[in-house]
């Protein structure tokens, strides 16, 4: 069975500066993906390249089957995204963000399926209640509702976990951990090697642009992970 | 990044080479003579304007500068053009070079329209249709220098660059028509068929340009001189001086990783 | 089927803007005062008589659209850059020209709703009737031309580090066009003067949309896209 997530000779410079070099990364379908590295390391160019916000200088990418660029509609198509920006708009409700975004992605969608996936976040009843009053917390849930709304195979989260408080952070956990249970594959980019030995079954480390590290988490702590770590970007987590 | 790959990426930038290097310094001699020749005749050889006196010689340099100007700002649509189709980096540079000779020769182009000015019009500057779009096709190339400069990332500048420098184009074109919509402007139609109201233009300080002798050859030989080789040289010494640049810069991150 | 239709996702984008502005009026609200101070300030600082009046007001109609224009450019394309909304769009399965045409559509219907604003406290100000179908025609397509230009502007400056301060600078060189012959078109139609006169200006504004529609449909692509 191929790789849903597929890139062979990943290449992508700014200007003169290398950021990713002639990657090669796969992703099974069912995985979960933790994707590590310092600031600079080239986590979100990856991303961005992988849903298509960003073109590679060399080299393929294929999700699905499908290739980017020439294919990308059918890739995003595909690909449910959650950064450490919201994606929302913050003067409409909750429920006239998600009827936005389902109409963005053609999917046919009436009040009960709004009220489901609100429900499934913890915000069915705040449905009719603008973006802007919700804490940081609600508003990452419900960009986790508008990214699962078309049903994509790939769930992308971009740091998700910045400026969550201890609550926020605990939901996010289970969603993610449902999330999972329920199919989806999922790539999370992220600083924090303890969540990601617990959720994830499986951590990329890139370093300097190409995979320093590419391990099974089944069983490995995050003691164990922060020491691959180090070992790999020669500097202490999070830094 | 590692040294190795600093070091290919300055190896991969192009290099002046010796062919090169001679033909663009023939080509500065030739325009720097062809310059000298163009006053001579202008300032020399043609006989002395019967209404205006000495200070009608200053068309030889005004109306040749525009013509560099619209050719150098043509180069920057081409350069950006090909950039966003090509994405190769030596289009852009190209669009940046015409921009900034194209700014020079326009400045040469307003500042000698204004001097003529004072002693014709008895102001240095008027509203004039022509010398406002003039000075507003200035301003949007200005723009484009501000824009450049305030984008960090250096691909989202090359991008941007050269979609503004595509759409800037609108203003050189408009400078260029605008005797022809707006005829309330003292500037003659020189190149095509006059179209606007004749009587119009006979306000102040028309141009009789077949009333005296030598005018017409030595602006046609100023023109050809100021939009064939003035442009291109100045534009190629640029791109040289960016690639330079590049170069410098590639390699002192060579030396930083070191 | 993988890619949303282009008529509905321009249509999402389109009701999704309306739908903000209807509950904040954020942008309306803003251009509205703005437009009501500058045509006031007008007013004041050119103590126009009637005579004169004729003659200028169709400039001071045309300054006061277009910088009330900027104005709400600069907070559409601001509103998607805030929370990454740029991306989100650009995220969907949805043609870059249909974000495109969408903001385009929005602008326009926000910046003609200011128009409709200024028609009448204009005329009643100034004691000119500003209603006249050419002058209407010449709003129509004359601030039609300039959103154009400027929504592809907006989405490039929102991306720089001068962000606002930036729009006006570059737009307003490249809109030029646009205004010369919208004025003049205008100024035309109130004169009372022939209509061969100036019909010429309206059908200059309406082949300059046409151009730069379809330039800025292309470009924009590029100027969203890494």
């Amino acid at each position: 069975m191929t790789p849903l997530i597929e890139t062979k000779g990943l290449t992508k410079a700014f200007g003169l500066m290398p950021v990713l070099r002639k990657l090669e990364f796969t992703v099974e379908r069912g995985e979960f993906v933790a994707l590590l590295g310092h600031n600079g390391s080239g986590k979100s160019t990856l991303m961005r390249m992988l849903c298509g916000l960003s073109k590679p200088t060399a080299g393929t990418i294929r999700v699905g089957g499908w290739e980017l660029p020439n294919e990308a509609d059918a890739v995003r198509s595909q690909i449910g995204v959650v950064s450490h920006k919201t994606l929302l708009y913050d003067t409409l409700t909750a429920r006239e963000n998600l009827r936005f975004f389902a109409s963005l992605y053609n999917t046919p969608i009436d009040d009960a399926k709004i009220n489901a996936a609100l429900t499934r976040v913890g915000l069915g009843k705040r449905g009719d209640d603008l973006v802007r009053g919700f804490s940081r917390g609600m508003q990452q849930r419900l960009s986790i509702a508008r990214a699962l709304l078309h049903s994509p195979d790939v769930l992308i989260f971009d740091e998700p976990y910045t400026g969550l408080d201890q609550d926020g952070s605990i939901a996010l956990d289970g969603l993610l951990k449902d999330a999972h249970s329920a199919g989806h594959t999922i790539l999370m980019a992220t600083h924090d090697l303890d969540r990601a030995a617990a959720l994830a079954t499986r951590a990329v480390i890139l370093s300097r642009g190409v995979i320093g590290v590419d391990m099974p988490l089944e069983g490995v702590s995050g003691s164990q992970l922060a020491e691959a770590y180090r070992r790999v970007t020669g500097v202490a987590a999070g830094g | 990044m590692t040294a190795a790959a600093a070091h290919s990426a300055a190896e991969s930038l192009p290099r002046a080479n010796r062919l090169g290097s001679r033909l663009l310094i023939l080509l500065s001699i030739l325009t720097v003579i062809g310059v000298l020749i163009g006053l001579y005749l202008g300032m020399i050889a043609a006989g002395t304007d019967i209404e205006q006196g000495e200070v009608q010689r200053l068309f030889y340099i005004h109306v040749p500068s525009f013509a560099g100007a619209f050719i150098a700002f043509a180069a920057t649509v081409v350069g950006g053009v090909a950039y966003l189709i090509t994405r190769s980096v030596k289009w852009d540079t190209l669009a940046l070079a015409g921009v900034e000779v194209g700014l020079a020769l326009a400045a040469i182009n307003l500042v000698t329209g204004s001097v003529w000015a004072r002693p014709i019009w008895n102001t240095w500057w008027n509203w004039d249709p022509r010398l406002t779009s003039d000075a507003i096709m200035i301003l949007t190339y200005a723009a484009y220098l501000m824009l450049r400069s305030g984008i960090d990332n250096v691909d989202t500048r090359r991008r941007f660059a050269s979609v503004y420098g595509i759409l800037a184009f609108s203003t050189v074109l408009i400078t260029f028509l605008i005797i022809r919509i707006r005829p309330d402007t003292i500037h003659p139609v020189v190149i095509g068929p006059v179209l606007t109201d004749a009587s119009m233009m006979a306000s102040q300080g028309d141009f009789e340009l077949n009333a005296t002798p030598g005018v017409t050859s030595a602006v046609a030989f100023a023109s050809a001189v100021w939009s064939i080789l003035v442009p291109w040289v100045l534009v190629w010494w640029r791109i040289r001086l960016e690639n330079i640049a590049h170069r410098v810069s590639a390699l002192r991150m060579k030396v930083m990783e070191q | 089927m993988k890619t949303t239709p282009f008529f509905k996702a321009v249509m999402a984008i389109v009701r999704k803007d309306l739908q903000a502005e209807m509950r904040g009026r954020e942008l309306v609200g803003a251009m509205g005062i703005f437009a009501l101070l500058s045509i006031l300030i007008f007013s004041f600082a050119l103590e126009l008589d009637r005579e004169a009046r004729t003659e200028v007001i169709s400039g001071v109609l045309w300054v006061t659209v277009i910088f009330s224009s900027i104005l709400g450019l600069n907070r559409s394309l601001a509103m998607e850059r805030d929370q990454g909304n740029l991306d989100a769009l650009l995220l969907a399965p949805i043609g870059r020209g249909a974000v495109y045409v969408g903001k385009l559509i929005g602008n326009y219907i926000f910046t003609l709703a200011i128009s409709a604003i200024l028609l009448p406290v204009m005329s009643a100000l100034y004691s000119v009737s500003l209603f006249d179908p050419f002058v209407l025609l010449t709003l129509l397509l004359g601030v039609l031309g300039f959103t154009t230009v400027g929504t592809l502007l907006a989405t490039m400056t929102v991306q720089t580090r001068a962000r606002e301060a930036l729009l006006p600078i570059v737009m307003m060189p490249v809109a030029l066009p646009i205004i010369l012959a919208a004025v003049r078109a205008s100024t035309g139609a109130l004169s009372g003067s022939a209509q061969g006169d100036w019909i010429g200006w309206v059908q200059i504004l309406g082949a300059l949309d046409a151009i730069f529609v379809v330039m800025c449909f292309f470009l924009f692509p590029f100027v969203v896209e890494e």
